[in-house]
């Protein structure tokens, strides 16, 4: 695994000195790195992991099975494509097994919700029928846990 | 031998090609990979992918015949909610609509049925560059009207006031304003409308920017008492839906104004492009959302270039509408030519020259922010750097 970019999954606001820092390399190489990293679209991003639950604002989380059947030529991307452009669409997998595209989406209600599955998603062509699971909890997420645990006792210790 | 001086229109001679186009032609020709562009006016976002989607399901069903003159019915109705829902404009979709290729075809047509030889029109300026040479074509002679910087580049009862004479036949009213970023607030245009009662002027009011209003909401002149009558209110779909290759616009007034310019799009034009009007119905129906989004973003890239060009030095009113800056480059001692070539040249960024907006834009230069945060970022560390080796 490459380190820098398991650094940065980790936390991508450690600065390229820092980072130079721990990995024993120049500052410059980590930010041409970077640069490259960026460039090539080996990084896609920097979001920053929110539980919106704590919030005021409202929302709702559905993860939606996909059946399609697949295209002459294009196999399963044409559909992914159609799919994945909307706005709403969180995240798109294609998936082995029962079903074949995993969707997930973001809405501010059930009904927003069930309208996109409903008026958007189960008309396109080639989509042979969905199943929508609404997500109650998140638990865990990129390996951050949403609940914060309970804080030890604060400890001063020599030994 | 063809004499093409000879043969070609005088009229059209004399209009001079488009500033902008100049700069952008500069800026291909350039031989670098590391150019960033502030020049043209267009969304960097593309069109919603469910307008899109639209457009696509119009042609996988072969819908590609004309559509009727003045645009689908569907389309027309679904406008008139619109503009009812967002600015509270009343119109007769069957009456008092035509869907037009792009806001230019609208203020082409209007000009057209309305300007005859001689007349004046009211440009203010800085202001779009199509003005001037449409009223010119028609034959109308362009009276421009210098807004000024200290006024937030409003148009004032006073300078309204001023320059009417006889002969004035037309009011351009391009607010929320290119290349200035001004808009006009209920309060001025009522001070407009009293200027304009008594007469017999129309207005044509471009408000193809009414959506990209910061910190407040767009009013329509023809909202304003007395004013509806005398007002011709050109939209469209570029700015606000990302739209601009789809060429689609709609311009709304007086029945017997419309009905007059629908013949000159009848001959010209015929009708707007058939898929462009379905995505369009789509964009009407269910695309509040995405001007609410892009509006938004588009508000925090103009906090973040203002505050940059404020920091750099520059003098820079604060833009409320549309996506431009357009700060003062007084304090260089450069003409708005010389400024934009050198950091087009040294720096490789295009910015356009005000003066390219008409009279009064010289000193200043326009830059559209619908760029991504890191262009505009970069673009900054370049303008600071160029404006520190002057």
């Amino acid at each position: 695994m490459d380190e820098l970019l398991t650094l940065l999954e980790k936390d991508c606001r450690q600065t390229p000195q820092q980072l130079a820092t721990m990995l024993g390399r120049t500052e410059q190489e980590i930010t041409d790195e970077i640069a490259r990293f960026e460039k090539e679209h080996i990084i896609l991003g920097y979001p920053a992991l929110v539980d919106w639950t704590k919030t005021d604002d409202e929302m709702v989380t559905a993860l939606i099975e996909v059946r399609i059947a697949p295209q002459r030529g294009d196999g399963f991307d044409r559909i992914a494509e159609r799919i994945y452009q909307y706005e709403e669409v969180e995240s798109l997998y294609l998936m082995s097994g029962a079903y074949d595209l995993a969707v997930t989406i973001t809405g501010k209600s059930l009904r927003e919700v069930a309208e996109f599955v409903h008026a958007r998603l189960a008309i396109i062509e080639g989509v042979t029928g969905t199943a929508t699971h609404f997500i109650l909890k998140k638990y865990k997420e990129k390996h951050h846990v949403f609940e914060k645990l309970p804080e030890q006792e604060e400890r001063l210790l020599f030994v | 031998m063809m004499d093409y001086d000879q043969v070609l229109s005088p009229r059209v001679q004399a209009i001079a090609p488009s500033g902008i186009r100049k700069f952008f032609d500069l800026l291909e020709n350039m031989d670098t990979d590391d150019a960033i562009s502030l020049g043209v006016g267009e969304p960097d976002f593309v069109t919603p992918w469910h307008i899109r989607d639209a457009g696509v399901y119009a042609l996988e069903k072969g819908f590609t015949k004309y559509t009727s003159n003045a645009g689908l019915a569907d389309l027309r109705r679904e406008i008139a909610k619109y503009l009812f829902r967002r600015f509270e404009l009343q119109y007769d979709p069957m009456k008092q609509m035509i869907v037009t290729v792009g806001g230019s075809e609208g203020i082409d047509i209007a000009v057209r049925a309305i300007v005859s030889e001689g007349d004046e029109v009211i440009v203010p300026v800085p202001s779009f560059v199509c003005y001037g040479p449409i009223v010119q074509l028609a034959g109308g002679v362009p009276v421009y009207v210098e807004t000024r910087a200290e006024n937030e580049f409003r148009l004032t009862a006073d300078e309204l006031r001023a320059a009417i004479t006889p002969r004035t036949k037309l009011l351009i009213l391009p607010f929320p304003n290119n290349p200035t970023g001004a808009i006009l607030e209920r309060a001025d245009l009522e001070a407009l409308a009293e200027v304009l009662r008594d007469t017999n002027i129309m207005v044509l009011s471009d408000e193809i920017y009414a959506e990209l209003t910061y910190g407040g909401h767009h009013v329509s002149i023809a909202n304003i008492p007395d004013m509806y009558d005398r007002t011709l209110v050109v939209n469209g779909f570029s700015k606000a839906y990302a739209m601009t290759g789809w060429r689609l616009g709609y311009v709304c007034g007086p029945q017997p104004i419309i009905k007059q310019m629908l013949k000159i799009h009848q001959y010209a034009i015929m009708c707007a492009p058939t898929t462009s009007q379905y995505a369009a119905v789509e964009a009407m129906r269910d695309g509040d959302n995405d001007i609410a989004m892009m509006c938004r973003d588009y508000d925090y890239r103009r906090r973040f270039l203002l505050d940059k060009l404020r920091g750099a030095g520059l003098e820079c009113f604060e833009p409320r509408g549309a996506f431009y800056m357009f700060p003062s480059i007084k304090s260089t001692g450069m003409t708005s030519a010389d400024f934009c070539a050198r950091f087009l040249t040294e720096e490789h960024v295009a910015a356009i020259p005000g003066n390219a907006f008409g009279p009064g834009g010289e000193g200043f230069v326009r830059m559209c922010y619908a760029s991504s945060l890191a262009n505009l970022a970069e673009a900054m560390e370049r303008l600071e750097r160029f404006l520190k080796r002057l």
